[in-house]
């Protein structure tokens, strides 16, 4: 099923099989799609593309009415109990073929033996209102069974309750599910209901199905990387160079927080390309970049909520002004905001003074001071410039190309041992690198770029220079 | 001559006046207690009784029949039922604005199109001479029961009935007090409230023909002296629960008989303070219903002042 908002796309291709009797759960950070999959299920959305089978037949879904003709019920994280109502009103109000006037005496009596049937103990004359927090869940699903729905859609029913509520809800779910009386699934993103009840998983993120299978095979480790978006996404970019050729082809990669991905390749293989639309100096010709699993583009004001920076190949003549002071240039990421910027739309020269200052003593500029031009600077140290405004503000995504080129040992163990720090303090790093050496070293793991490609893949304990030098020259 | 019943005259008057005033307040009151029940508050309902009375008026002169005049009445309050419901349907529409606007609308409109019909004098509705057991004229006079207070008090009670057994009874109070469950369960909270306010609209305007064709009886600006707002405070005092929504307004009206009552024996000191009665006792009765505590109890969680 695929499911748009305008331009979001909250539910991307995403499929679903229910066996009778399964307790199938599905798992998602806010935002995956879950509620949107079951709405699509249940008519309250219809569905951009996809179809809906039961028993082999497709059914189209017009609305809630015709999902309970299926069979299809759905207990929703907000309560739908009217409060001022009784239990028994509640029970009935669901009934689509609810009679014009209802009558009582036989519905009593339909409900009590209902009730003899099922693991809960309600009192149909108290209104819902009074009720506790489980019991109105526990009346929830009462009401879904006695409606008669064969497939109980439960979205995220635990936030309300506690833990022994909700174990106790979920267990005599469970319990019927596994003698063949519904079929259950659980939207939810506690990990422990799905380990501890459910036999399905299917994991949702940023509206696809990531991954899923029979709990038992999947281990928490296996959920958890699932279910929790990458810090840097690159989704099928494509990106022209200059001359107006491809240079990046559809590429994709993700990095994690805390985790370096080593960017190996001969340069002129798409790679200044790449980190110049990282950047936002240069424009995607398609794809996209997400940031913590939200779309990104590389605005002034993105960088700065989601903390994005940029350590380009050749800093001087890419990051920097040179005739500007290096108090000015230490300050191009934040001289628009307090304590710099004083009101009136002036600066303080006295704030980019200090601030200059300051960095120059943390990052061990070598400079006459704050307010000596760039261009006084060695190569090493406008490299030191450079790094300690993107790093100053500790960076969530750090996209680092060739930082150590021609500088020499002590530079270069200095700025290896910051962006390592960034990596530390959880950062997801895009470390591009012509020296294969300095990937082997610093890198969780490398990929290779070729023609503007991905052509190989490897962790870097399972790392072959070899390999790799030979995919870095052409196609394996 | 009549027989001097003394304090007891007073007592009389006062039941006599309680029956035949309170039956506009017990229309509009059943009318708003629909309408809120669905989860919309139609301060509208003072405009649709007005205009109820004048058109029930007009329609009973036009032609000769007042209970024609009851009819149209409840068709043209249905009408601005409509109108209000169909605005509050709009996105970002707030239905309190709405019904004071239409409230003003109700009157100025029913005051301009009523101005010809101020001297002629239109058939009234008949009466029920219940009294007539009694020698005394006062109790007779008492006991002249309009048809419409007898179909208001069997209304109360098929509303009651309609509330707790009836799958639109149901509905309505799941559209008023649980927007999510009724959408959930697959109806239109549009539908159910536009309907709710429409009906509403009925009552109060079958309330207002009452005013111009039975008691006072007669056709004027001054008719409704802001009966159609009391009327819904006066829901908020009965707790959205028909039955007392009879009881108050029986309440109601007997406050608003008392002034003439008074009167009727020679007591005549302090009669504008008299007949303020019904508005100290609209505001005594908010204000001892009113806690900064907890909510109102029985209001319909999804009217905008429960929120």
């Amino acid at each position: 099923m695929t499911k748009r908002f305008g331009a979001l796309t909250a539910l991307d291709d995403v499929s679903l099989r229910l066996a009778p009797g399964a307790f199938h759960a599905i798992l998602g950070e806010n935002g995956a799609g879950k509620s949107t999959l079951v709405k699509c299920m249940m008519g309250y959305h219809r569905a951009d593309a996809g179809r809906l089978l039961v028993d082999g037949q497709e059914h189209q879904v017009a609305g809630p009415r015709g999902a309970h003709h299926l069979g299809f019920g759905m207990v929703y994280q907000h309560f739908t109990l009217v409060p001022s109502m009784t239990v028994a009103e509640n029970l009935i109000l669901g009934r689509d073929d609810l009679p014009a006037v209802v009558a009582w005496a036989a519905e009593r009596e339909r409900m009590e033996a209902f009730l003899r049937r099922m693991p809960f103990r309600v009192d149909l004359d108290r209104a819902a209102g009074a009720l506790a927090a489980g019991e109105k869940q526990k009346i929830e699903i009462l009401k879904q069974l006695f409606l008669g729905r064969r497939v109980l859609i439960l979205d995220e029913p635990t936030s309300v309750l506690t833990p022994d509520e909700a174990d106790q809800i979920l267990g005599v779910l469970r319990t019927m599910a596994r003698e063949g009386q519904v079929t259950v699934v659980l939207i939810t993103h506690k990990f422990r209901e799905v380990e501890a009840f459910a036999h399905e998983v299917t994991v949702l993120r940023a509206g696809r199905r990531i991954g899923g299978g029979h709990v038992k095979d999947l281990t928490r480790g296996d959920l958890v990387a699932m279910m929790i978006p990458p810090m840097l996404a690159v989704e099928a970019l494509t990106v022209l160079d200059d001359k107006a050729l491809t240079a990046v082809r559809e590429l994709s990669l993700a990095v994690g927080a805390g985790e370096i991905l080593g960017v190996a390749g001969v340069s002129g293989n798409g790679q200044r390309e790449l980190v110049e639309t990282l950047a936002g100096q240069r424009s995607p010709e398609a794809g996209l970049i997400r940031v913590a699993g939200e779309r990104y583009r590389p605005t002034r004001r993105q960088m700065r909520r989601r903390r994005v920076f940029v350590l380009p190949e050749e800093p001087l003549s890419n990051a920097c002004v040179r005739t500007m002071t290096i108090a000015e240039n230490l300050a191009f990421r934040n001289f628009d905001e307090p304590p710099i910027a004083v009101t009136g739309g002036f600066l303080s020269r006295r704030a980019l003074h200090d601030r200059g200052r300051e960095l120059i003593d943390r990052f061990k500029i070598r400079a006459a001071g704050p307010d000596a031009s760039l261009d006084t600077l060695s190569g090493g140290n406008v490299q030191r410039t450079v790094l300690a405004r993107e790093l100053s503000q500790s960076p969530k995504v750090l996209v680092a190309q060739n930082p150590c080129a021609g500088l020499d040992v002590a530079a270069t163990a200095e700025i290896r041992g910051r962006i390592m720090a960034a990596r530390n303090a959880g950062a997801a790093v895009l470390f591009l690198s012509e020296d294969l050496d300095e990937l082997m070293e610093l890198a969780d793991r490398i990929v290779v770029m070729f023609e503007g490609r991905l052509v190989y893949e490897t962790a870097r304990a399972a790392a072959d220079p070899h390999v790799i030098g030979h995919s870095m020259a052409s196609h394996l | 001559m009549t027989p001097d019943l003394g304090a007891w005259g007073v007592l009389i008057a006062v039941v006599g006046g309680a029956i035949r005033v309170s039956t506009p307040y017990l229309y509009v009151s059943l009318g708003e207690t629909l309408t809120e029940k669905s989860g919309r508050v139609n301060l509208g309902l003072e405009g649709t009784l007005v205009m109820g009375a004048m058109s029930g008026y007009a329609i009973s002169y036009l032609t000769g029949s007042p209970w024609l005049g009851v009819l149209v009445a409840g068709g043209i309050g249905a009408g601005f039922g409509l109108l209000h419901a169909a605005i509050c349907n709009l996105p970002r529409v707030n239905d309190i604005a709405v019904g004071i606007a239409l409230f003003l609308f109700g009157t100025g409109l029913a005051f301009f199109l009523g101005k010809p019909y101020i001297q002629p004098s239109a058939p009234r509705l008949p009466h029920l001479g219940l009294g007539a057991w009694s020698a005394y004229p006062q109790i007779r006079a008492a006991f002249e029961i309009n048809a419409l207070f007898v179909a208001g008090i069997v209304l109360a009670l098929t509303l009651r009935w309609v509330f707790a057994n009836t799958r639109w009874g149901l509905v309505v109070r799941t559209a008023g007090d649980n927007a999510d469950a009724a959408r959930a369960l697959g109806y239109s909270l549009r539908g159910v409230r536009t309907l709710a306010t429409m009906a509403g609209g009925f009552l109060a305007g079958v309330g207002g023909s009452f005013l111009s064709l039975y008691y006072p009886g007669t056709w004027n600006e001054g008719l409704s002296s802001g009966q159609g707002l009391m009327a819904i405070a006066l829901v908020i005092f009965a707790r959205w629960n028909p039955i007392h929504c009879f009881w108050v307004s029986l309440l109601f009206g007997a406050a608003t008989a008392l002034g003439p009552a008074l009167q009727s024996i020679g007591y005549t000191s302090n009669y504008y303070l008299f007949n303020a009665a019904p508005y100290a006792l609209t505001l005594v009765l908010l204000v001892w219903s009113s806690s900064p505590r907890h909510a109102l109890f029985g209001a319909p969680s999804e009217l905008t002042i429960s929120k």
